[in-house]
């Protein structure tokens, strides 16, 4: 298990800036892993959660939460998603699903993958605010490990929040704690769990922090780091850990900032990027970005687990969950992220946008065409647009991307 | 029978008009002074609401053209009922509508009511963002919240009351006709030579299209003269089969499974039965009465009800009309039903029920390879 971390964490980038202290975070997700996968040992049960679920209940109950999606992250950063997406077309599934799901759902019948499978799930909570597709898959994995499924169901946002979406999700705060108390077989501590909301709401403040710090010229890290950073604020969010982890990185950011020292070591061109990442072909892709003196300076995907922190109520985080997990990026309407988009161009002093357009993603991806169209109109801002795969490499084209992004570059060099 | 020349049966022909044309058939009701004409995606959209209003609800396909005008806002990967729905409003062929509702379905109508809020101009827009957990005391209020939501919106923007006489009327109204397609389907079921595949589709569909009132002249009307005849065909129909899916906008389908040798005889599709499943239980409070059929009626893949919830429904509806095999027919890049597939067709095995997918976008595959698909799969039935 070991060694998959070691590649999540290899950097070796000629003109890219190289973290040195990558060691922390594989240690915390190796012990993370590794409890998780002893959990039974422990006496403490695990539960597979959604990345945009509200994990906190779990951490206040001692529960263990575990990320499929991260999990396909995983899979498709250690190269192994084409093979387990072809199983679970042998196994019925669509090629045109989700490649997370379907190389998670093909991992759990073989205890495949990078680290052997994840840990048989006690219960599964599946939060719909990123998409449909968790619903189903959720259903499937329920229906393999014959656990219980609890939905929390936050309704689509396309153009506010209604009373009555509070009241619902709401509600169903406490149904997920009543589902939490009868699996486990005891009372959800409320100090405790406001205890995890403080630590929560640390934790993504920062995060935003550390995103922020990119409005520097250079910039002290790109997108590319912060999809690897990313990784606590997603499975760890309510730690003390967590935090202490964020607080020091944020540490190093502005002791680079202050240094003037530049992810990309020549910074012209300051991209936005959107969507998940190819996991496939992050290092690649950083790589040819550098190569063109481009850093990507900020994402829509990574900042979206500290997107709806003004929708939190510190005192109150119990109440103030449900809007803070309804109204997250991906469960508004196109034209509010287009907004939301507008606004880290405007930010983070932006040249151009890379949009991954992800087969595996339709409510991510339907709507960019919309998006970058809004960005030209607005601030006159190109867009590419790649298309690919988060995890199953076969719908990538390496020297079609490349000629794209090359194209692309001389574009936005020849506009300044 | 697919709508060239004369039908010999009572309004069948004016139901091919119809489809030749919904949108010409949607003028001219325009024309005859209704409140409004409200487009809609989805069975799960609140018709009887919309009807007590004084508006005409409107279902609304993909289209049968190609796509120009859609490329430039969705993906090659999005599926082309989607892609093919906002072509229609684009190429301005759907402007006689007034209004247009969306409820939340899967992740792409989710896109597609904010693609087509910000480009199609004109006619007022709805979403009706509907539970996705089917169950539980917390989601029914919602269900119910929701549609009281849907009534002042649409009221708001129709400028007409729409009290509780009304809205029992218009329950009154959809339950008769599901009623009579669900007489429909068991006439089919029980004979059936007596009314071809593509007919019935006809009906299903044109009842999402048609003036409600004049439908619930036509639909008795074709039940008598259907039940007159019951018995009298001598013929041996083919090997009895279920259709699953969501959309099917290939009536076709039925010909060619007929020609093969087989008969759909029941199915769970969205164009089908899930339509007309269940009636509205009146109460006291007519939304919760329409919210409460929502929670029970045949599932949608894009809802929760339970785990198991779709196959036991579909091995139900096999043993029900004691089908011998089950015809999926998914649209690509749908992805609720994908999704569902395996673990349907695990059950089906289970229970020793063969079963065919059938992997369709706007157009069919070529009418060859589906014979033989049909015929290898019949005859080994």
């Amino acid at each position: 298990m070991q060694e998959i971390f070691l590649f999540l964490l290899a950097g070796v980038r000629k003109k890219i800036l190289r973290f040195k202290k990558h060691r922390k975070m594989k240690d915390i997700l190796t012990v993370y892993y590794l409890e998780a996968k002893s959990a039974r040992v422990g006496g403490r049960k695990v539960a597979w959660i959604t990345s945009g679920g509200p994990v906190e209940p779990l951490i206040a109950m001692n529960i263990i939460p575990v990320y499929p999606e991260n999990h396909g992250a995983m899979i498709g950063a250690s190269k192994m998603g084409a093979g387990l997406c072809e199983l679970s077309e042998s196994m019925g599934y669509s090629s045109d699903l989700c490649s997370y799901a379907r190389s998670d759902i093909a991992c759990a019948t073989v205890n495949g993958g990078p680290i052997g499978g994840l840990p048989r799930p006690d219960m599964l909570v599946c939060c719909n605010n990123i998409c449909g597709t968790v619903l189903k898959w959720y259903e499937v994995q329920a229906r393999y490990f014959n656990a219980p499924l609890f939905i929390f169901d936050t309704p689509f946002c396309h153009t506010g929040f209604g009373e009555e979406v509070r009241r619902y999700v709401r509600r169903q705060l406490d149904e997920y704690v009543s589902f939490l108390e009868k699996t486990c077989d005891r009372k959800m501590d409320g100090g405790r769990l406001a205890g995890v909301g403080k630590l929560s709401l640390e934790a993504q403040r920062l995060w935003q922090a550390v995103l922020d710090t990119t409005v520097n010229r250079p910039a002290p890290m790109c997108a590319f780091d912060a999809f690897f950073h990313l990784a606590l604020i997603v499975t760890l969010r309510g730690t003390q850990e967590a935090v202490d982890y964020y607080r020091r990185l944020l540490e190093r950011m502005n002791d680079r900032v202050a240094r003037g020292v530049g992810a990309v070591a020549d910074e012209k061109y300051r991209l936005l990027w959107d969507n998940i990442p190819v996991w496939h072909r992050t290092r690649w892709l950083s790589e040819k970005f550098a190569s063109h003196s481009a850093c990507l300076v900020a994402d829509t995907y990574t900042s979206a687990w500290c997107g709806s922190m003004k929708y939190i109520d510190e005192n109150n985080f119990f109440d103030s969950m449900a809007e803070a997990y309804t109204r997250i990026y991906l469960n508004i309407g196109v034209d509010e992220m287009a907004r939301t988009v507008l606004a880290m161009i405007d930010k983070y002093k932006v040249d151009g946008m890379v949009m991954h357009s992800n087969r595996s993603c339709k409510p991510y991806s339907l709507g960019q065409y919309d998006i970058a169209k809004i960005v030209e109109r607005e601030r006159g801002i190109p867009s590419l647009i790649i298309e690919a795969d988060m995890v199953d490499e076969r719908s990538f084209s390496e020297s079609q991307v490349s000629t794209r992004i090359d194209a692309f570059m001389e574009m936005i060099k020849a506009s300044r | 029978m697919t709508g060239r020349g004369e039908h010999p049966m009572t309004g069948l022909n004016d139901i091919y008009e119809i489809l030749k044309d919904p949108a010409a058939y949607g003028r001219k009701l325009k024309g005859e002074g209704r409140r409004g004409i409200v487009g809609y995606f989805c069975s799960y959209t609140p018709e009887e609401i919309i009807y007590a209003a004084g508006a005409h609800p409107f279902r609304l396909f993909g289209s049968d053209d190609t796509i120009h005008l859609a490329d430039a806002h969705f993906q090659s990967y999005c599926c082309s009922l989607v892609r093919g729905a906002l072509e229609g409003a684009l190429a301005g062929r759907l402007d006689f509508l007034d209004g247009v509702v969306f409820p939340h379905t899967c992740d792409s109508i989710q896109r597609l009511s904010d693609i087509w809020r910000m480009n199609v101009k004109g006619p007022f827009h709805l979403d009706v963002v509907l539970p996705v957990k089917l169950g539980g005391e917390s989601s029914k209020t919602y269900m119910t919240d929701v549609l009281q939501r849907f009534r002042a919106e649409l009221q708001a923007r129709l400028g007409a009351e729409i009290g509780l006489e009304a809205l029992r009327a218009a329950i009154g109204t959809f339950n008769r006709i599901r009623g009579y397609l669900s007489r429909l389907y068991e006439i089919k079921s029980e004979d059936p030579g007596l009314i071809s595949g593509s007919d019935l589709h006809a009906i299903v569909k044109a009842s999402m299209i048609m003036d409600r009132d004049r439908l619930l002249e036509t639909l008795p009307r074709i039940v008598t003269e259907l039940s007159d005849k019951k018995g009298q065909r001598k013929e041996p129909a083919g090997k009895r089969l279920v259709m699953a899916g969501g959309v099917c906008n290939h009536p076709d389908v039925y010909r060619f499974i007929e020609e093969a040798g087989g008969v759909v005889v029941g199915d769970d599709l969205c164009t089908g039965s899930r339509y007309f499943d269940g009636i509205v239980e009146l109460n006291d409070d007519p939304i919760r009465a329409i919210a409460d059929r929502y929670m029970t009626r045949s599932l949608c893949p894009a809802k929760h009800a339970g785990l198991f919830t779709r196959s036991d429904r579909i091995v139900d509806v096999v043993r029900e009309k004691k089908a011998l095999g089950v015809v999926f027919i998914l649209l690509k890049f749908c992805d609720p039903h994908a999704f569902d597939y395996p673990y349907l067709k695990e059950a089906l095995d289970r229970q020793g029920i063969p079963s065919l997918l059938l992997e369709v976008e706007d157009r069919l595959p070529s009418e060859g390879q589906l014979q033989t698909r049909f015929e290898t799969f019949i005859e080994m039935l």
